[in-house]
């Protein structure tokens, strides 16, 4: 499962790094008189209803949900780590207030607050990182809590404070160590949940707006045509399925390996 | 379990409160003008001093805090800026739509889920195994933004079997719901298999089985019941994604829920009724997972509240 997983997110992440220079024709050019043509041996995946290249967006699509995926991950997990551990460690007023606000925070369905937030600030590619980041950083420092929690109890690092270590020394050198695999497991997970995000907020013309492709908006624009060029929208979706697919294989075979993390 | 019950709704208020200071940030909070945001760039000065007024932005940020949650007391949740109806009314008259299709899901995933996890719990490690959770991981990677379509390109538009928009009769539910709860689905299947599957290799299993009750009698009455809270759990928590996978629902098959009037009242900049559909979904939620603690006590008479 774990090397399907592998290959699976290797290819979407060849395929954003490399897109640029593998893809057939440039995403944006319009081939007006070929506008929603099914797939042929020229388009595999057909045109669109501006008679751009399916297979050309789908491929530059990939950068943008990677690239979302990654700063959503990278900024959310290192905001929960700081936050999760300070909660961890120092445990008493600090712990309380800081639980209290995860509590509120899971109140709250992520994607809704994703909406509510892109709602307010204007739809574009920042706006959706931003409010992705935001609420994601919630997971990750209830995880890290819980790690720290039973980390601060081990011998070592009370070896470490009796022989007067600095606290961000405890933490960064002693703790942290012991947190990461958690941490890289409900990463995992949580870049398909990012990359789910975005495209859900694509789809409801909330996230990346024309002419960056977006597999979301690609969806929302297939709508349209669903009943005269279904293609606008299997293709992209399949590009969703199958990046999820890769992520979730890779985020269980972790998970079985290292504990931690939600499918949530 | 009284005592219990009491502190666990007195612990819920914080928790409501939060909820509701968040939805009021995020709209006063908003780095622009609301009242510019909601006229554009080309308003003159009258007509955004006008609104303002109109919103209570004028007054200071706390006495605008305190009416709002003194409105929330009254369960009034303002005026919609596009029609000038109260927002609360406007709700009420489209939650009973979101209400039965969130309800028609999570029935489809309890009435999928629950036999294909027991299925795979009990032939574990068999072919039936393998498509059961095959399956499920197809439904947990495929979103409903584009299942949605799907069903309707080949249930509505090629077999032309069942309508693909609105509502009306019980055979306009059949899409959205299964598009909705297809996520919910697979989550469910895969925890019922992991829970019953632990519960089977218990020794009560092992001594109802020697005391001659039947095997479908051990497995349904007996591990089935004990598997029961972590799956009660799950569904709870999910209810989440339901409500939030509803707004994009609604919005694929025009069904004419919350999730449909939040999208189109963020087209229209209509910050009032987007602030009370969010409210109402999160305190949807809260209220969920409330009765979900609650629902352990009766599931299991072994979990006693102090």
């Amino acid at each position: 499962m774990r090397k399907t997983g592998v290959l699976i997110v290797s290819v979407v992440i060849l395929a954003a790094i490399a897109g640029p220079w593998l893809v057939p024709f440039d995403p944006s050019a319009q081939e007006l008189a070929l506008r929603l043509e099914g797939p042929s041996w020229l388009h595999w995946f057909g045109l669109d209803e501006l008679g751009r290249d399916i297979l050309s967006r789908i491929m530059s699509g990939a950068r943008v949900s990677l690239l979302v995926g990654l700063t959503v991950v990278s900024v959310s997990a290192s905001i929960g780590a700081v936050i999760g551990s300070l909660a961890g460690y120092y445990g008493g007023a600090v712990d309380e207030a800081i639980s209290r606000l995860i509590d509120i925070l899971l109140a709250f369905p992520g994607l809704l607050l994703a909406i509510a937030l892109v709602a307010v600030l204007g739809p574009s590619l920042t706006n959706v990182v931003l409010a992705l980041s935001l609420i994601g950083w919630v997971g990750y420092a209830r995880v890290v809590r819980a790690q720290v929690l039973q980390a601060r109890e081990f011998e070592y690092v009370s070896a470490a404070r009796a022989i007067g270590a600095a606290t961000p020394r405890i933490l960064i050198r002693h703790i942290l160590p012991a947190v990461l695999p958690a941490l890289s497991v409900q990463a995992t997970l949580g870049m398909g949940g990012a990359i789910l995000s975005e495209a859900a907020l694509s789809f409801l013309g909330l996230g990346v707006q024309p002419p960056t492709p977006s597999w979301g908006a690609m969806l929302n624009y297939g709508r349209a045509h669903v009943l005269d060029a279904p293609h606008l929208t299997v293709f992209p979706g399949i590009a969703i399925a199958v990046v999820l697919l890769g992520l979730n294989l890779l985020g269980d075979s972790l998970r079985d390996k290292f504990g931690g993390g939600s499918l949530s | 379990m009284w005592r219990y019950l009491t502190r666990r709704l007195v612990l819920t208020i914080p928790v409501l409160v939060g909820v509701a200071t968040l939805v009021f940030a995020l709209i006063h909070f908003n780095p622009g003008d609301p009242a510019r945001a909601i006229l554009g760039d080309r308003a003159s000065e009258a007509d955004i001093a006008q609104l303002r007024q109109q919103l209570g932005l004028d007054r200071p940020l706390a006495v605008q805090y305190v009416a709002f949650l003194g409105g929330l007391a009254r369960a009034d949740l303002g005026t919609s800026l596009r029609t000038g109806t109260p927002v609360a009314s406007q709700i009420l008259e489209r939650l009973p739509a979101t209400v039965e299709l969130a309800l028609a899901a999570v029935a489809v995933a309890l009435m999928l889920a629950i036999p294909l996890g027991i299925a795979a719990a009990v032939w574990r490690g068999t072919i039936v195994d393998h498509a059961a959770m095959t399956l499920s991981l197809a439904g947990v990677s495929m979103p409903n933004f584009w299942l949605g379509p799907l069903l309707a390109i080949i249930f509505g538009v090629e077999l032309g079997w069942l309508p693909v928009s609105g509502r009306g009769g019980p055979e306009h539910i059949v899409l959205p719901a299964i598009s909705l709860g297809a996520a919910l689905t697979a989550v469910l299947a895969r925890m019922t298999r992991a829970t019953l599957a632990d519960q089977l290799r218990e020794p009560y299993v092992l001594a109802a089985r020697a005391r001659g009750v039947s095997r479908t009698r051990a497995v349904l009455l007996h591990a089935f019941r004990n598997s029961l809270i972590p799956i009660v759990t799950l569904a709870g928590l999910q209810i989440g994604a339901v409500l939030t996978g509803a707004v994009i629902t609604e919005t694929i098959f025009a069904w004419p829920g919350i999730g449909r009037l939040l999208i189109q009242s963020i087209g229209f900049r209509d910050y009032p009724m987007v602030q009370g559909c969010i409210l109402l979904i999160a305190v949807t939620y809260v209220g969920v997972n409330l009765v979900v603690d609650l629902l352990y006590v009766v599931l299991d008479p072994r979990i006693r509240y102090r």
